[in-house]
């Protein structure tokens, strides 16, 4: 058995999770601050 | 703590220490996996797969870790009407649940040479689901409950009910001993060799700051979403 196929697949697995995680909540966060930024423009 | 529980407070130093957590989460992660991958030589039982114990032990941490994070923001919410416990706990859960989800999937990826399974039910692993689960009741409950704010009742009561999971997960390789091994890094000492064990004292950090610019990208995002709310419904009733 490979051992090495496993090891890729969970440095793999863990880097796609960790990065959507961040990259959602950061296009969240910057979705949600501009709008709350252009509501405050217009006031 | 009370300072930081005015929003405008909170923002302004939330938004620098975000770029700064991702920056040196992400240096401290990519030295660790080097090191996990490259460096360190492979353990003489369990051969390469020791290598994923380096991000395996971090994402167990930081799930049961998030937990307590809820919990204690559950409680500050519940007893003090902390205006910023309910959006922090709302925050915590979905980086609790990934990393939750991450030690499921790399422990099963671990065990599948290891033991020779994917999955067993035994009592860390089976504990470790119900944290997963756990994790998905509440995010359900704190989105429904949302619209009440600091008065939010039943996420908040959940979030301590579920921290009764938290010893479970952590006795149950004492409570009952089947496959998962007992504790090899206690705060006593640890049984596993210094050139094996290095790139994990790069990995936690760096998986934590990580995990802690998730949590404060989504207070972000929370609290200038109900800025925006509390402004559309002033313009509706005006």
């Amino acid at each position: 058995m490979n051992q090495w196929a496993f090891v890729i697949a969970a440095f793999a697995v863990t880097l796609v999770g960790v990065v959507s995680l961040l990259l959602w909540a950061f296009l969240s966060c910057r979705k949600a601050e501009g709008m709350a930024e252009r509501l405050g423009r217009r006031r | 703590m009370h300072r930081f529980a005015n929003p405008v407070r909170f923002l302004r130093l939330a938004r620098p220490l975000t770029g700064w957590l991702l920056g040196l989460g992400a240096v401290l992660v990519g030295i660790g996996v080097y090191g996990a991958l490259f460096v360190m030589p492979d353990d003489f039982l369990q051969g390469d797969t020791a290598r994923i114990l380096h991000i395996h032990v971090p994402a167990a941490w930081l799930g049961m870790g998030g937990w307590t994070g809820l919990a204690v923001c559950s409680l500050l919410q519940i007893v003090w009407r902390h205006p910023l416990a309910g959006v922090a706990a709302r925050a915590i859960a979905p980086a609790g649940a990934t990393f939750t989800f991450l030690c499921l999937a790399t422990g099963s990826i671990w065990g599948r040479p290891t033991w020779g399974t994917w999955w067993e039910w035994d009592g860390r692993l089976t504990s470790m689901l119900v944290l997963l689960f756990l994790y998905f009741g509440y995010m359900a409950l704190a989105a429904a409950e949302k619209e009440r704010g600091p008065d939010a009742r039943a996420a908040p009561i959940f979030g301590l009910v579920g921290a009764l999971n938290l010893p479970i997960i952590h006795f149950s390789v004492q409570w009952w001993n089947t496959l998962h091994q007992g504790e090899s890094i206690e705060i006593t000492g640890t049984t596993i060799a210094p050139s094996l064990l290095w790139p994990i004292f790069f990995t936690l950090p760096g998986f934590s700051l990580l995990f802690a610019a998730a949590v404060l990208l989504r207070m972000r995002a929370e609290l200038a979403s109900a800025k925006v709310e509390a402004s559309l419904r002033r313009t509706a009733a005006a």
